[in-house]
């Protein structure tokens, strides 16, 4: 008896967990859209910050959401140029059984448990080093390189599934590596591959640190990539900064339109992912 | 035909090569951070630096203790909240969850690790902080170690802070030690099984047994995220460069103190190489922690694949 009334108490605890964990994603959108959404207008999301905004006159945080999408935007397409090679060329095809993957696997690894906080200073000596100031291109390189652990990993993980049969059927019919590569295994893993630069597009939207020193900040919209740039998790930050009680609305009406930009992406990308495998051979 | 063997020798050399670049990036980083930190390393002590507990940087004195425990307390209070939930989590969701379960909830846990940290923080302030700030007189009247309120809380704490980060890490651990436990053979449990041992002795014996190694893998790798985290504890730690003495007490993680001081200032003298030192111990502590784990998981991964 005793040992099924354990068994019953830890099992109850297991759930209680559960629905703690559960629970506290629900309470955090929750309290996001409850402080949220009172101050959220149109104006809000249709215009830049006028004089005066952090002092709580009129304006909107435009210059964030455009930021952020042209900060997000670049580093994932920089970040899908450098990972895909190096997702493909880890298949076991190329290096992927050697000694030199596995080490660059580990250090992989080690780059994606790096705090954005380091890849902001280190992107900060870059750009001292090279003459740069606070632009949307040095914060777009600092996204790329964030990026780059999570989106190689997510991609050799797709690389992985396609059918070894598959590749040796292009094999026998005399294409290179390469053309297998492209033709195959690229196809192949396609909505993985995009599930993967969602996922990214997602940690680089929502990223502060990194950017902070990198990205700048500016209350007009980015005209060229070296200007600062404004962001909207900067915009959260810096307007729940202020000691006005109608900018910190805002910057709570901020946090709000990233959240549902990032979960958006993530539905999106999971549906995508779903969609797509359909019209893969398995 | 040379074409096509030319463009598919050149361009697997030029795949080869960007995943080469792209490993080198950590030593670059730490090579960076160590150059910049030198000129701290050089006029100070190491011990004075890691161990004084001044920080004035006008006056020339770096005193990184105050930043490190504040850190290290932030991290432990955070994996005292997430480690037991997240494990006994991990296991319904292994052992015990209607797949119909775990496929609505595994989901979830994805989308709560995308949440961007500023938006944790602004939840903490609008929700953690209040909470701090109405318990601790009632708590903190108790007399219990580490949960005394000498003076009034705001909020701003390090509970705050631990709180905002269990959070954050829920995701991280219960996602890889739910891969552990799910790699753990079946021949294991039924063995115990049929042996006549309940379900949860079975558990408890020898799948949790067998997944030990793993578990720690996945609390080390939650750990160096609660460890390097900064916007969203920088938002609700309070910031006061001491040690604090209470969970309700503020503190200064090294992150918060890297973010909210590097690029300004760095007029003075040596106050950019301190900040660069700071996110230099960050990241090495970090690399040897996410070393040690992935090592366990590699070792995993690959007596799954032999056995």
């Amino acid at each position: 008896m005793d040992k099924l009334r354990e068994e019953k108490l830890f099992k109850s605890l297991m759930l209680a967990s559960l629905a703690i964990v559960v629970g506290s994603l629900f309470l955090v959108i929750a309290v996001v859209v409850w402080n949220g959404a009172p101050s959220l207008s149109l104006s809000m999301i249709t215009q830049t910050p006028k004089g005066g905004y952090y002092l709580g006159k009129e304006g909107g945080i435009l210059n964030a959401i455009v930021g952020s999408l042209y900060l997000a935007f670049g580093s994932m397409l920089l970040a899908i140029m450098i990972s895909l090679p190096v997702a493909l060329s880890l298949q076991k095809d190329y290096i992927g059984k050697t000694k030199a993957a596995y080490y660059i696997r580990l250090s992989l690894d080690v780059l994606w448990g790096t705090p954005s906080i380091v890849y902001g200073a280190f992107g900060f000596i870059v750009m001292l080093y090279l003459g740069m100031r606070a632009s949307l291109l040095g914060g777009i390189i600092v996204l790329t390189l964030l990026q780059l652990p999570i989106m190689i990993r997510a991609m050799e993980e797709v690389v992985k599934l396609v059918p070894e049969e598959l590749k040796e059927a292009s094999y026998t019919l005399g294409a290179t590596k390469l053309e297998t590569t492209l033709g195959v295994v690229v196809k192949q893993a396609l909505p993985g591959i995009v599930t993967a630069a969602l996922l990214a597009f997602g940690r680089g939207i929502g990223d502060a640190a990194s950017i902070l020193f990198t990205a700048g900040y500016t209350d007009s919209l980015p005209r060229s990539l070296f200007d600062p740039v404004a962001s909207l998790p900067l915009a959260v930050f810096f307007q729940l900064g202020t000691p006005f009680p109608e900018v910190q609305q805002r910057a709570y009406a901020s946090a709000l339109i990233l959240l549902i930009i990032v979960l958006a992406l993530s539905i999106t990308s999971r549906y995508l992912s779903k969609r797509f495998m359909k019209n893969i051979i398995r | 035909m040379r074409v096509r063997q030319l463009k598919d020798l050149l361009a697997g050399r030029l795949m080869i090569a960007f995943a080469i670049f792209s490993s080198l990036l950590v030593f670059l980083i730490a090579i960076a951070l160590y150059w910049r930190s030198k000129p701290i390393l050089e006029a100070k002590s190491l011990s004075d630096l890691l161990l004084g507990s001044t920080w004035l940087p006008f006056q020339g004195e770096f005193g990184f203790y105050p930043f490190i425990l504040g850190t290290l307390y932030v991290t432990i209070l955070a994996m005292i909240f997430a480690v037991p939930l997240s494990i006994l989590s991990a296991i319904y969701l292994a052992e015990y969850a209607h797949e119909n379960l775990r496929e609505k909830v595994l989901p979830l846990i994805d989308l709560l690790a995308g949440i961007p940290p500023v938006v944790y923080g602004v939840f903490g302030v609008l929700a953690i902080v209040p909470l701090v700030e109405y318990i601790a007189p009632v708590i903190g009247k108790l007399g219990i170690p580490f949960l005394r309120a000498e003076s009034y809380s705001t909020g701003f704490s390090l509970l705050a802070g631990g709180i905002v980060l269990a959070i954050m890490v829920f995701p991280i651990i219960i996602s890889i030690s739910h891969e552990v436990f799910r790699a753990v053979p079946s021949e294991i449990r039924d063995a115990s099984l049929s042996l006549g041992a309940t379900k949860w002795q079975t558990i408890k014996h020898a799948v949790i047994r067998t997944a030990l190694p793993g578990i720690a893998a996945a609390i080390i790798l939650g750990f160096s995220r609660a460890f390097g985290e900064t916007m969203a504890v920088l938002m609700v730690v309070g910031n006061v460069p001491s040690v604090p003495k209470s969970v309700f007490d503020p503190a200064y993680p090294m992150p918060a103190l890297i973010a909210n001081n590097y690029g300004e200032m760095m007029s003075i003298p040596l106050y950019d190489s301190a900040l660069l030192l700071a996110a230099l111990i960050l990241m090495l502590v970090i690399l040897l922690f996410t070393l040690a784990a992935r090592l366990v998981l590699i070792r995993i991964e690959r007596s799954m694949a032999h056995g």
